[in-house]
């Protein structure tokens, strides 16, 4: 689960980690009482999106004067922003967070993530802060420093160290600042179960201290349970809405752009039937995937779904049942039949736990449009065909 | 022979009388593996599915001599039951729960490696020597015995894979899920060598998946260690990109882990690759037939 910029710099604050004073607010009169608050003289005015690169896209924006945050405040809100994190569309503006501007002497990066190969979190810094760091890392790999942490030692002064004298900081009090940060920064990561955390640009002050100016965090969704704080800064508006309402029902959807519609069981098996459809000469128009303990009622709610979508031609269900049972898939199908009003072929694979049991159970149901897939080259075939009205 | 389990493998359960563990352990028993015992605290003494109930795993490995657990407890508690499986002297820890905290896994694998235990998952369907000792959720019916080894990322891509195989009249020795969680136990460039070495195992089948790069890894092993005919397959050549919000995963693992560079980089290795996982029963009798 991502979080928005001023939800993370609320957790910043609360670990010590220095970010510039901010407000969120959702409307321009509240931008203009912020900015008056805030006092100047100075302020940025920065969209909150799930995405990054929201300065190019013109999400972001400096305003001398109160007057200007006004002007600034109304132009964003309510603007579609698109980076190159968002689809093509891009993502309506509905939250501003208004904050002081910073003396900024040099922007650094900082970020700690997961290394899956060495199965511990990273802590990442680089010199050129303020760019696309995947730039960086494919042009200057050198620039980018990386320093693992054990858990099971946790931060020492030793890796604080790698960091500020790979960062080419000479002065003793800057290199005692950025250790701070770091360490700072790791346990934060750590106690609220952080998927990654990445600050970008880190400011240098002419002070030579440390200031979080912009800050994204994501989190590991199986550890929610133990956060609810975090839990509650979920952002519904950021996510799609048939996403939203698939997952409230087990299921895991995403929508594509093609016309056969599937419902699958595992996320391989539902990868690889979209690959098989595409390798036939179809495309697929979602990846389903119902999940171990699908039912009948997740199982019609998945056709509700998908036949929401205009250019589905046809629905290709692929089940091979190891904890999924066939039988309920079955079900599920006549179910679906009788609550929406089901007007594409359906072609049906059921395999593994209890296939027999459903193809009776099918076979007595005559329904019309539906078609039996005998494995899933056949069955991905006749989707094919059938999308084509073949 | 096989890799890791066999009919003689003694197998405990911990989360033995839990739903998903009593409804698996039977099917598990059905199917013929050993288990010998199972874990639930404050339920040691009782008798569940005819087997002894521990309070500890240390009770039980020194009651049975089991050598590997399979894990079914709740999400939270997969942490403390691996590094407890480990410190007990277990030596194969097949943790088939979905959802454990990334963090708990990183802990408890560190802690199972430094106690010389394997792992396999989280979050994976388990082991199965065709016909002697399934460890897992996989349903059992459909592995005969023969001799190709399989190991996949995705559970339902195992049933696909290993019911194809034996439908072209050839057999499984072993079948393997790893998971696709961030950390997972025993994975691609370690199971392979085991099928290497074993001598019933003629062909191997690896399904994968996008992201991360194990893949790759998988591919630079095989073309140094591996002379057994290999064909995988890679889910995910239609996935849509991910939305990403920072940068930071794709740098770490220092690729961008599409279907696509996978592919390429197991052809290289001199795989048999197959677009869609409806060829791997045809591409498995090619490459025997070659043989």
């Amino acid at each position: 689960m991502n979080i928005h910029e001023y939800q993370a710099k609320q957790i910043f604050k609360k670990y010590g980690v220095p970010t510039p004073k901010g407000i969120m607010v959702e409307s321009v009169k509240d931008a203009v009482k912020a900015a008056e608050q805030l006092g100047g003289p100075v302020w940025v005015v920065k969209a909150q999106i799930h995405a990054g690169g929201r300065g190019l896209g013109g999400g972001v924006k400096l305003a001398k004067s109160i007057e200007e945050v006004e002007t600034l405040a109304d132009e964003i809100l309510g603007m579609t922003l698109v980076t190159h994190q968002t689809t093509a569309e891009g993502k309506l503006v509905q939250k501003l967070y208004i904050e002081d501007g910073a003396d900024i002497k040099e922007e650094l990066y900082l970020s700690v993530v997961l290394d899956r190969k060495l199965e511990m979190p990273l802590i990442m810094a680089s010199t050129e802060g303020g760019m696309n760091i995947e730039d960086v890392a494919a042009n200057t790999p050198e620039k980018i420093i990386t320093v693992p942490v054990d858990p099971a030692i946790g931060f020492q002064s030793f890796h604080g160290r790698e960091l500020a004298f790979g960062l080419g900081l000479t002065d003793k009090d800057e290199q005692k600042n950025i250790i701070r940060f770091a360490s700072k920064l790791y346990t934060l990561y750590m106690e609220n179960d952080a998927e990654m955390i990445e600050i970008n640009p880190l400011v240098k002050t002419g002070k030579g201290e440390f200031i979080a100016l912009d800050g994204k965090m994501g989190f590991d969704n199986s550890a929610l349970g133990r956060h609810p704080e975090i839990a509650a800064m979920r952002d519904l508006t950021e996510e799609d809405a048939d996403e939203v309402e698939a997952a409230k029902y087990g299921l895991s959807y995403v929508a594509l752009d093609g016309e056969i519609g599937c419902m699958v069981n595992g996320a391989g098996l539902a990868m690889g039937t979209m690959d098989t459809i595409n390798y036939m000469g179809g495309t697929p128009a979602n990846f389903l995937d119902v999940g171990g303990s699908a039912n009948a009622e997740t199982v019609a709610k998945g056709f509700e779904i998908i036949l929401k979508n205009p250019k589905v031609k046809a629905i290709f269900v692929n089940i091979f049942g190891g904890i999924v049972r066939c039988d309920r898939i079955a079900n599920g199908i006549i179910e679906a039949t009788k609550i929406t009003d089901v007007n594409v072929p359906v072609i049906v694979r059921l395999d593994g736990t209890n296939a027999p049991e459903a193809a009776e159970i099918l076979k007595n149901a005559n329904i019309a449009n539906l078609i039996v897939g005998d494995d899933l080259g056949d069955g991905a075939a006749k989707a094919v065909a059938a999308a084509k009205g073949e | 022979m096989s890799i890791l389990v066999n009919k003689d493998t003694k197998v405990i359960v911990q989360g033995f009388t839990g739903k998903e563990g009593s409804f698996h352990a039977e099917q598990c028993i059905a199917y013929g593996t050993n288990i010998v015992g199972g874990v639930t605290p404050n339920k040691g003494g009782q008798t569940h599915l005819d087997k002894p109930v521990f309070n500890t795993v240390n009770e039980a490995v020194k009651a049975t001599s089991a050598t590997v657990s399979m894990i079914f407890v709740p999400p939270a508690f997969v942490g403390d039951a691996v590094m407890e499986a480990a410190e007990a002297g277990i030596e194969l820890a097949v943790i088939i729960t979905e959802g454990a905290p990334v963090k708990d896994m990183q802990m408890a694998k560190a802690h199972a490696t430094k106690h010389g235990m394997k792992t396999l998952g989280p979050n994976c369907p388990g082991i199965i020597t065709a016909e002697e000792c399934k460890i897992g959720i996989m349903p059992g019916s459909i592995f005969k015995k023969g001799n190709v080894g399989l190991i996949s990322k995705s559970g339902t891509l195992t049933y696909e894979g290993a019911n194809q195989v034996c439908n072209e009249g050839f057999g499984i020795t072993t079948a393997i899920g790893i998971g696709g969680d961030p950390i997972i136990g025993l994975s691609y460039n370690q199971i392979l060598p085991m099928f290497e070495a074993d001598p019933e195992t003629e062909a191997i089948v690896m399904i994968g998946e996008i992201g991360g790069d194990l893949e790759i890894q998988a591919a630079k092993l095989i073309k140094e260690q591996i002379t057994k005919p290999v064909v995988a397959f890679i889910a995910g050549q239609t996935a849509p990109k991910g939305k990403t919000m920072g940068h930071a995963g794709a740098i770490v693992s220092g690729s961008a882990g599409t279907a696509k560079e996978k592919m390429e980089a197991l052809e290289a290795a001199g795989v048999k690759v197959v677009v869609s996982p409806a060829e791997i029963g045809k591409a498995i009798a090619e490459v025997l037939a070659k043989k």
